[in-house]
């Protein structure tokens, strides 16, 4: 199973994002790359995403729309930067909500004895912009417990 | 206060290990200072510093009794943070999910009918939709 680790720390512009996939790294590439497949994934179950433009190479430009059940859109675009390769892809990322806010995205896939493990550093331009990207959640809402806070603070305590 | 104020205070609260420890301690229940510096090889007024911090972000409170002054773990700013945190991370943990179903799934593709030594990769696709 999936599982995501997520780092966001105070004050810092920054997100680390990880998760290790049982698959070959070039097949995780693929996923990352191919419209095909990046639209049965990215994103929440009851949205669609389509792709609308996906140019993987040095300048390209990439835009994905997130709609909801009720057809709000969320469109997000950017441009990749380097040459795109299963060891990484560096690219911006901005919320078409929020245009001006652009923050840059380097991805790296690393082989682990035939899995692979992806590895996203999200940089922004402030922290306020970075709190504001988590504060939407991308609209997505939880349920959340007191549960939820001790096993919060026990892996707190175990960091 | 802005929303994002209160979670730089809660954010800045638990960077620090000694109050992640105390607060865990005080999900057991209310404590004086001189017990919440018992586990610790610091004094008491190091303790109190460190009192005064999760107070101002909100996280305790902090009450007489007799002659003792307990404090007391106020959840409802972890609550704050564990939901702005929670909502990106559903986010991604569903995609990623998603992601790892369909890369088993394009690796059951190609049905090679029996490997070299089939065993570990006996893995023909469920139909279990989520």
């Amino acid at each position: 199973m999936a599982k995501t680790q997520i780092t966001a720390e105070p004050g810092i512009p920054q997100i680390i994002m990880s998760c290790e996939f049982d698959a070959p790294r070039d097949l995780v590439f693929r996923a990352y790359t191919e419209p095909e497949l990046l639209q049965q994934w990215l994103g929440p179950r009851d949205y669609t995403m389509a792709v609308k433009e996906n140019d993987v190479r040095d300048g390209g430009k990439w835009r994905f729309v997130h709609s909801d059940a009720e057809g709000h859109e969320y469109g997000f675009h950017g441009v990749f930067h380097g040459d795109p390769s299963p060891e990484g892809i560096v690219r911006t990322f901005e919320y078409e909500g929020a245009p001006g806010h652009v923050s840059m995205e380097t991805l790296t896939l690393t082989d682990r004895d035939g899995k692979t493990l992806a590895r996203t550093v999200t940089a922004f331009q402030a922290v306020e912009d970075r709190d504001a990207m988590i504060a939407s959640g991308m609209e997505h809402g939880v349920h959340d417990s007191d549960e939820r806070i001790t096993e919060l603070l026990a892996r707190l305590q175990a960091g | 206060m802005k929303e994002t104020d209160q979670i730089s205070l809660v954010f800045g609260a638990l960077a620090d290990p000694t109050r992640r420890a105390i607060l865990h301690r005080l999900t057991e229940g209310d404590a004086t200072v001189a017990e919440l510096a018992a586990p610790f090889s610091m004094s008491q007024p190091a303790i109190s510093r460190h009192l005064k911090v999760l107070e101002r972000a909100g996280l305790l409170t902090r009450t007489r009794r007799a002659t003792a002054r307990l404090s007391h773990l106020e959840a409802e700013p972890l609550r704050e943070v564990t939901t702005w945190l929670a909502r990106y991370q559903r986010f991604w943990d569903e995609s990623h999910e998603r992601l790892d179903e369909l890369l088993v799934a394009l690796q059951g593709e190609p049905a090679d009918d029996d490997g070299p030594d089939g065993s570990s990769r006996a893995r023909t696709g469920g139909n279990d939709d989520g």
